[in-house]
């Protein structure tokens, strides 16, 4: 029997008649057509199909599309600003040759959003730890760790740029 | 890979929830963070027939103390456990281990009761209910936690009771949760618990049995003053765990001295 | 005049925003019209006979279109898959295969039936709704007792489990008589599943009209799929086209074809509707070709002065079920001595068929393992005559280059002096060994281990190669197109991985033709486009291989450009200079013309009957030689002999490979390669059950690293160009895991040497060290 979900995905509502066994990674991809998620295993190790739900990083291949009813979802081709402008995180990936097959990287992508969000000035341990839900078999993670630490000096660089009593500290 | 079909149903309250789980009957299962459950059914090892989803249950979302008690609600979140300052002020062992399980993205989903209900010796917090001697309370019923761990993936739930909260002494002395894993986010090969307390040492083993254990042999050494390393000899006594891929028996056992006394010297 | 090139340059790859914005496209990103999904009924025994297999309920089941066998795919599908010569040119056996599996399975998760259904899904209901009756047969799994004569055989009806034992060379008899000191030694190479991020998918679609058949899929060499498929199901080349856009890792294992790479395209031609397959994570595990997988028995001799006289190896290799395609590549682990000159070197290597799914080429291919066994070997002859081993290296290494080796292979140059002398330096290795003696006395056990690794590579010249290939070199092609506007693409018969290519291809390019670097355009991965053959990425050749067959056609159209420009000038061609991609008659350069412009008189009217119109050209490159890089790797641990656990402390790593297009491309290359050398020397190994279920089936039980267990690496580099091509270049791709396992393994020995441990084997696991260490206490 199919159930309706109706689901917040990167800032469209949409509403779709769905199986409760599909899973929300399967929803993302097919249903709703954003292929940047990527399946990598079975077992919710690789973290490949990390997201956003309501804010949090998530493996959407253990989750059902059905239990996202309500809620938000954010997937990586939402990071990107409208106008196309990468995000700074995205930025850094590029820069710092964070990726080489770029399939892990979508979910790596996610994950350090989340952590710099939760730590936005996070140590290389604090990093390393961050990202320990997430498998990427080509980069050996040097260049992954130097791309989460380059978006870190980016994004509070501009958050102080932003924050007015910033310029205070900065000039003392 | 792709699950088996199942029917859902999603419940707003413990009493739905148990309604619907009797209405289904004895193949249907609670989802909660489902990061026990999910990955058995994409292997399709499990095929519930039906699902009764109670992550809407927000009543048992919480964390309070209340008479020297810590009271978690099943639907907590790992990362919420961890952050937690209720918790880290009354039980910290608690939200120590709570960072220890999985790796983020699981923690942001999974929950204590599932883990609790789900009953794997491996798992984190069966070892701290039980060497705290936690109560697991149902819907249903009270159980202290010796009692609620049967055997390897068994308690004496009914098809239809609910994991509703786990309530833990309150204990905020010299704390340590040793997990010896080979990759940050795998399942203890071993690991151990030591909580001090105003009555003496708490001292819980991971995956060195078919349920958690609780080491009384090396409890009583302690309080009669033996030293951790003489101690924790005894943290081995009566274990039978088994051998797999990771490691052999005899390195748990090993494992199982070693650790015990890693945790009580890191104790702080 | 400001001179730049982009060769050479550190500039960020032109792949990444389309990757890091979800904009990749893989194999599982494409669909077609009315696809229909195949799920694998596969063998849940490692041997076993087919007594008869019922569909009818899984024809029943919802959404189903075909329930399909064997005899199915047989009127499409003819003879056996193939197996390449690669280094053991005649075999003594190497068991037919047909895609499917016909009466006999040899190994868990062989395919018996599949099932077509409407969706993903409802295929894998009915996938589990088909009914075989199984009558399970003796399971051959280790290689030591299965070349025994009263061995059980993989195959049944087979005499024995030997496919092929060959000798390279025949004895050392004469330099061990000599030695002062011999150690031997058996070291074990695991079975690894190379574990791309990406599973295995294709996508076909048979266009009935037109005889035509497109597949989409994830591989390393599509016109190589395009042969072996094509010529499996009677449509030639010209009616075969493999689209393979981005591959999300490889490793090797996405070189030689598969059953299913068969199956999709016949079942879409025998439905009349595209069929897609998607492996899941667990029969990646279980049926994705695994790397390594071999045991060898090895001797040392040399004398007290440190000086190496000989070397024996035998190796058994597990083969598995059936000889993959390029199975036999691993061989080659007996034919590399490593940086070290030898009076003898004898080797042999048998091939066994156990009932497993086949080995293949694993990053490395045979070369890891030689450098493992040679560098360890090395180890333990230091610790017999108690000298320093970065001594004895230094002691036997070649100096002279071209250097010929005991199997006439030529190394093309080489500095190996100059990078274990920086890497030992970076590593602070002096200070190191004061620091481990130390630590000695406070109970604690640190440890340094060396590897001086050199590999061959840049497969390959014609001559080495076609018989290898059976017939087709392992040369390489590329096409490059000026348009009449100036923009330029190039074809290239590699395809990049995650290499970086269409970076660094245009990189070369820019250069060549002057033009600017974002005019040029990279393509490659679709048979449709581009020379007639392409020989794909692996054995780190594309850029000395590729790369020059870039080049070459680069230089082709440059000097056409050249004729045009002097036409243009009315001046003799060698009177025209090319500086900066722009033409000009020497001694008046103020009169110039760009190359855009030379290009757009390509296409046009007025050039004399001499020049044919039109700006493009193609070449293939035959490379003389192959090309051999090298490096030393330092690695410094400190082992817990409570719990045998291991630290990495740091990480050291010096490589050459010859001139450098992009060094942050090469750094990549080697920061990944070192970690699966690292995964496969403390964490990875495929398990199998006595009845050879597989267990480790899952990411939770194959253990693939994660950032929490990867230290930092220190990099640094030498450069000593490569004289066999003109770019200079040699390959990177596999060098961090050639190199890294020994390194690994070396330190961990090096710490555990008080407790009398000489040797430790893969994965050097806490539970493994644990239990040696309490034995050696005992």
């Amino acid at each position: 029997m199919k159930h309706k979900v109706t689901v917040t995905l990167n800032g469209r509502q949409r509403e779709d008649e769905v199986e409760p066994r599909l899973l929300l990674v399967h929803y993302i991809r097919d249903v709703a057509g954003l292929t940047g998620t990527h399946v990598g295993c079975d077992t919710s190790q690789c973290g490949a199909c990390t997201v956003h739900l309501d804010g949090r990083a998530i493996k959407s291949c253990t989750m059902f599309a059905v239990q996202a009813d309500g809620r938000e979802v954010r997937t990586i081709e939402d990071m990107a600003a409208a106008n196309g402008t990468l995000h700074p995180i995205q930025q850094a990936f590029w820069d710092e040759h964070g990726l080489q097959c770029g399939y892990c990287t979508p979910g790596f992508i996610m994950a350090a959003a989340y952590l710099l969000e939760q730590n936005p000035t996070p140590t290389e341990d604090e990093i390393r730890k961050g990202l320990e839900g997430n498998l990427c078999r080509c980069t050996g993670y040097v260049n992954i760790v130097k791309a989460v630490q380059a978006a870190s000096r980016t994004m509070s660089g501009a958050a102080q740029a932003a924050d007015p009593s910033a310029a205070t500290v900065a000039g003392e | 890979m792709i699950p088996a079909a199942f029917e859902y149903a999603r419940a707003s309250t413990v009493q739905e929830a148990s309604d619907l789980l009797r209405q289904y009957g004895e193949d249907a299962k609670v989802l909660a963070g489902g990061h026990s459950l999910i990955p058995l059914m994409r292997l399709r090892f499990a095929r519930p027939s039906a699902l009764v989803d109670i992550n809407g249950i927000r009543e048992l979302d919480y964390v309070v103390v209340e008479d020297g008690k810590l009271r978690v609600g099943a639907l907590t979140r790992h990362v919420d456990l961890h952050r937690s300052d209720v918790v880290r002020q009354n039980l910290p062992i608690l939200a120590e281990v709570a960072d220890e399980v999985g790796d983020n993205q699981v923690r942001n989903m999974g929950t204590i009761g599932g883990v609790i209900a789900h009953a794997d010796s491996a798992g984190d917090y069966p070892t701290i209910a039980r060497m705290l001697d936690a109560e697991i309370v149902t819907n249903r019923r009270r159980f202290r936690a010796a009692d609620f761990f049967l055997a390897q993936l068994t308690t004496p739930l009914d098809p239809d009771e609910i994991v509703c909260e786990v309530v833990f002494p309150v204990a905020n002395g010299p704390h340590k949760y040793v997990k010896f894993r080979r990759r940050l986010f795998d399942w203890a090969i071993v690991a151990a618990g030591a909580q001090k307390t105003a009555e003496g040492w708490r001292i819980g083993l991971t995956n060195c049995g078919p349920t958690p254990v609780r080491c009384t042999a090396v409890e009583q050494a302690l309080a009669a003053g033996a030293s951790p390393e003489e101690a924790c000899q005894h943290a081995s006594d009566g274990l039978e765990p088994s051998s797999d891929l990771r490691a052999s028996a005899e390195y748990k056992l090993h494992l199982a001295r070693v650790l015990s006394r890693r945790a009580i010297e890191q104790a702080s | 005049m400001a001179i730049t090139t982009m060769v050479g340059a550190r500039i960020h790859r032109r792949e990444d925003p389309r990757l890091v914005r979800g904009h990749g496209r893989y194999a599982d990103d494409f669909l077609r019209p009315h696809t229909a999904y195949m799920a694998v009924v596969r063998s849940p025994h490692a041997h076993a006979r087919v007594r008869s297999i019922d569909v009818a309920e899984a024809a029943r089941a919802p959404g189903v279109v075909a329930v399909l066998l064997a005899a199915d795919f047989k009127k499409v599908l003819s003879g056996t898959m193939p197996v390449a010569p690669a280094f053991v040119p005649e075999k003594k056996q190497a068991p037919d295969r047909f895609p499917i599996a016909d009466g006999e399975v040899c190994f868990q998760g062989e395919p018996v039936a599949v099932v077509i259904g409407e969706s993903r899904y409802q295929a894998a209901d009915a996938a589990d709704l088909v009914q075989v009756d199984w009558e399970p047969l003796p399971v051959v799994m280790d290689i030591l007792q299965a070349i025994e004569p009263s061995s059980p055989t993989a195959h049944a009806g087979a005499t024995d489990n030997i496919g092929w034992d060959l000798t390279f060379s025949p004895d050392a008899e004469a330099a061990f008589a000599e030695a002062d000191v011999v150690v031997k030694e058996r070291i074990l190479q695991q079975r690894l599943a190379p574990t791309p991020m990406e599973p295995r998918g294709v996508l076909a679609e048979w266009h009935d009209a037109d005889q035509a058949m497109t597949v989409w899929m994830s591989s390393q060499n599509p016109h190589f799929i395009r042969l072996f498929i094509g010529g499996a199901m009677g449509i030639p080349e010209n009616r075969f086209r493999v689209v393979s856009p981005d591959v999300g890792g490889g490793f090797g294992s996405k070189i030689s074809p598969y059953p299913e790479d068969y199956l999709v395209p016949a079942a879409s031609r025998l439905l009349g509707r595209p069929v897609k397959w998607i492996e899941t994570r667990t029969e990646n595990l279980q049926n994705a070709t695994h790397g390594r997988g071999q045991v060898f028995d090895v001797e040392i001799a040399g004398n007290r002065d440190g000086k190496l006289l000989g070397l024996k190896i035998t190796q058994y290799l597990d083969l598995g079920a059936y000889v993959g395609t390029f199975g036999a590549f691993q061989a080659c682990a007996c034919l590399l001595p490593g940086a070290y000159v030898w009076k003898q070197v004898a080797s042999r290597t048998i091939g066994v068929l156990t009932n497993k799914v086949p080995t293949d080429p694993y990053r490395g291919a045979g070369r890891p393992e030689a450098t493992h066994l040679v560098e360890r070997m090395v180890d333990l002859f230091a610790q017999e005559i108690g000298r320093d081993p970065a001594d004895v290296r230094r002691t036997n290494f070649i100096t002279e280059f071209p250097h010929s080796s005991p199997f006439g292979l030529v190394y093309d140059s080489g500095n190996y002096h100059g990078s274990l002398t920086k890497a030992l330096e970076i590593a602070g290795y002096e200070s190191f060994r004061r620091e481990q003696e130390e630590a000695r006395q406070r109970g604690r056990y640190l440890g340094v281990g060396i590897s001086t690794w050199i590999e061959i590579c840049g497969f390959g010249p014609s001559a080495g190669t076609a018989p290898a290939t059976g017939g087709l070199a392992l040369t390489e092609s590329a096409h490059v197109r000026v348009f009449p506007t100036g923009s330029v693409n190039v074809f290239v018969g590699t395809h990049s991985h995650g290499q970086g290519h269409d970076t660094t291809f245009a990189q070369i390019v820019a250069d060549e033709l002057g033009v600017p670097y974002d005019s040029v355009e990279i393509r490659h991965g679709d048979t449709a486009e581009g020379p007639a053959f392409g020989y794909g990425t692996y054995g780190s050749r594309s850029l000395a291989v590729g790369g020059m067959a870039v080049l070459k056609a680069s230089h082709k159209v440059r000097d056409k450009a050249t004729k045009i420009a002097a036409h243009l000038f009315e001046a003799a061609e060698e009177d025209v200079a090319f500086d900066q991609g722009h033409f000009y008659v020497k001694g008046s350069p103020e009169n110039r013309k760009a190359f855009g412009e030379v290009a757009f008189a390509a296409y046009g009217a007025g050039l004399p009957e001499s020049i044919e119109l039109g700006l493009e050209a193609v070449a293939y490159f035959d490379p003389p030689n192959f090309v051999w890089p090298f490096g030393a790797h330092v690695c410094m641990v400190e082992v817990d002999p409570e719990t045998g656990g291991v630290r990495l402390l740091k990480y050291v790593a010096v490589d050459d490979c010859g001139n450098v297009i992009n060094p942050m491309i090469v750094e990549g290359q080697i920061h990944g390669g070192v970690v699966q050398g690292i995964a496969q020397a403390l964490f990875e190994e495929v398990v199998y059950a006595d009845d050879g279920t597989l267990r480790t089936g899952t990411l939770l039980d194959y253990s693939v690293p994660t950032a929490s267990e990867i230290p930092t690496m220190t990099l640094d580099r030498t450069v000593t160009p490569s004289p066999t091509n003109e770019l200079g270049v040699k390959g990177i791709g596999e060098a961090g895991t050639i190199a890294a396992s020994g390194a690994v393994i070396n330190a961990i020995c090096d710490a555990l040497a008080p407790f009398g441990i000489k040797h430790v084997d893969m994965p050097a696991s806490p539970d493994r060290l644990w239990k040696q260490i309490q034995e050696a206490k005992a």
